[in-house]
């Protein structure tokens, strides 16, 4: 299956850092077209273009521009998270590590729009090897004016830092962003005020994953139309998508929206490896869906993921060959929430903990069937009244692998029996 | 006065490290925001001797904000340490995909090498071990990172290999 790389469409052609060399691919155009355009004309075109977050929540980012652009304020910011910690998912890290200078294009662009003159790029705690590549590559752009002062010769001032996180992946959750960003704990905030009106130091502030950000330039230069010609009639454009886990060819690939799972996990990789069978995918991430290897076969976009019980979220695959357990991997994925939980509210806090608790119980032969209810029961209450989408979705993996494989649970319960009796 | 308060097991900060920490955050004076960005550079500076009270201490007076903010974001945040560790941090991701693709026999093999269990310090102060969540290279799975460096496609033997590097 040929890919179509539109974000990723420098990978390998460039040197990361040298600016020249983006140019050389037509780089900045799409920000001179910016600088020529009207506020209002970009977010037309960007609404018209379809395109929506790609961080895991779809919305449209046309709107989420047009609330900021609205807001009167002394100061914006424009605040690129890319805090990719959603297991399994290294789209961000691809895409920065290869072609920097797309990234910071989005995010002159958005900040030319919306009346921004600051932009920070919030990078993960893990990626330390990316920090000075990516002051590197900022040092080259700020010299040959496309940051800065007056930008490309125009009124516009607009520059960017890098802020490097501490390990924490609750902060990927806009708020808990910002509070990081401020130098605090990165515990999430109440919404609303949501960040377009009241964000970094309460000032108006976009926040855009960074794939959304790099889709900015070539629909800048290319415009809405082509754009619409990818994707399906909800979500145009392309995903970038990492297949990993126990999956033949783990790796990193862009393809419009509506490329089928089933394909992607057999053909672009492989099938399970060593010979195995798929038994399990999940996507989305660790909150993210798992499905059985018969519930696969539809196309990838955000609708249709949820039609068919899947999400679709940072674009994670996750491949689970039949040699391994699922209730001991939802068990290690609770305990990653028990983990990243901030604590800062009950649900998530304590119901994290209860439910990699009875989750245990399955794999040291105490459960009963019935605790499947009280885990069905208490990821409803979590579901429904954690404070940030991290306790939100944190019971998804518990909630579809008791639905799709609840076999495996009772068989816990099963064999703990035979040994006992 | 406050330093005495410190537990007795925690040895105090050498001073010559206290004077770096200064150094390193006394041009951030007032500037809250930058408080994560300077103990990054402090937790390489302090090494194994973490972000103790008596660190913590300095950087508040540095920066000139409250104790209790510099705690709480020391204590907030994986990559500080408020409790001593080795001189090199081994962190092996235990996330799903590296969970399906044998990160336990991974861990069971460093651990069994080094003789401490994760969580703990080798006795020689070298090497203190911890789990971390995804570091983004899945396609190398299962991986870990030691320090800043990072490792993929390990294997039980290419993990202690990769240890005696160290």
């Amino acid at each position: 299956m040929q890919e179509t790389r539109v974000v990723l469409r420098n990978m390998g052609k460039i040197d990361p850092v040298k600016v020249e060399d983006y140019v050389a691919q037509g780089g900045y155009e799409g920000l001179k077209k910016a600088i020529a355009l009207s506020a209002d004309e970009i977010i037309n075109l960007v609404k018209e273009s379809g395109l929506r977050g790609r961080g895991g929540a779809g919305f449209s980012t046309g709107s989420k521009w047009q609330f900021v652009k609205n807001t009167p304020a002394d100061q914006k910011y424009v605040v690129c998270n890319a805090d990719e910690g959603e297991p399994g998912t290294s789209k961000d890290l691809t895409l920065m590590k290869n072609d920097p200078n797309t990234l910071f294009e989005g995010m002159a662009i958005a900040g030319v729009t919306v009346g921004a003159t600051y932009g920070y790029i919030y990078l993960r705690a893990e990626y330390p090897y990316l920090f000075p590549v990516l002051e590197q590559a900022l040092a080259n752009a700020r010299a040959k004016g496309y940051l800065g002062k007056n930008i490309m010769g125009s009124k516009f001032d607009f520059d960017i830092e890098v802020r490097s996180g501490a390990g924490a992946y609750v902060c990927g959750e806009e708020t808990a962003l910002i509070e990081s960003i401020e130098g605090k704990r990165g515990e999430p905030r109440f919404k609303p005020p949501y960040p377009g009106v009241e964000g970094l130091w309460g000032k108006p502030t976009l926040v855009n994953n960074v794939e959304t950000l790099s889709n900015l330039p070539e629909i800048l230069v290319k415009g809405a139309a082509w754009f619409k010609t990818m994707g399906t009639a909800t979500c145009a454009g392309t995903k970038i998508f990492s297949l990993c886990g126990n999956v033949a060819n783990p790796c990193v690939v862009e393809y419009p929206f509506g490329v089928n799972l089933k394909q992607l996990v057999e053909e672009v990789g492989g099938g399970a490896a060593n010979g195995r069978k798929v038994k399990a995918v999940q996507t989305g991430g660790a909150s993210g869906c798992i499905l059985r290897a018969d519930q696969i076969d539809f196309a990838m976009d955000i609708e249709n993921c949820l039609k068919n019980g899947a999400s679709l979220g940072s674009g994670a695959i996750c491949v689970i060959d039949d040699s391994k357990s699922i209730v001991e991997t939802v068990h290690n994925l609770l305990s990653f929430f028990v983990h990243e939980s901030c604590g800062k509210c009950t649900p998530c806090r304590e119901g994290n903990m209860r439910l990699y608790e009875l989750c245990g119980r399955f794999l040291d032969g105490t459960a009963k069937e019935e605790d499947l209810d009280t885990m069905l029961d208490l990821a409803d209450t979590m579901m429904l009244a954690s404070l940030c989408g991290l306790g939100q979705t944190s019971p998804t993996a518990v909630v579809t692998s008791i639905a799709n494989f609840r076999n495996e649970y009772l068989d816990c319960i099963a064999n703990a029996e035979r040994r006992n009796s | 006065m406050q330093q005495k308060s410190c537990p007795s097991s925690v040895k105090p900060t050498d001073t010559a490290i206290l004077a770096q920490v200064t150094k390193l955050a006394s041009p951030y004076k007032g500037k809250e925001d930058m408080l994560i960005q300077v103990l990054k550079k402090v937790q390489t500076v302090v090494g194994h001797s973490s972000i103790s009270k008596d660190v913590a201490i300095v950087v508040a007076e540095a920066m000139d904000i409250p104790l209790i903010n510099v705690y709480e974001v020391a204590s907030f945040y994986s990559m500080f340490a408020t409790t001593p560790r080795g001189k090199n941090v081994i962190r092996v991701c235990k996330s799903a995909p590296c969970h399906v693709k044998g990160a336990a026999e991974v861990m069971e093999a460093i651990s069994k090498a080094l003789g401490v269990q994760f969580g703990e310090t080798t006795p020689d102060e070298k090497f203190t071990l911890e789990t971390c969540e995804c570091l983004g290279i899945c396609a190398v799975s299962p991986a870990m990172m030691i320090n800043d460096d990072v490792y993929g496609e390990l294997t039980p033997e290419k993990a202690v290999e990769i240890i005696k590097n160290y």
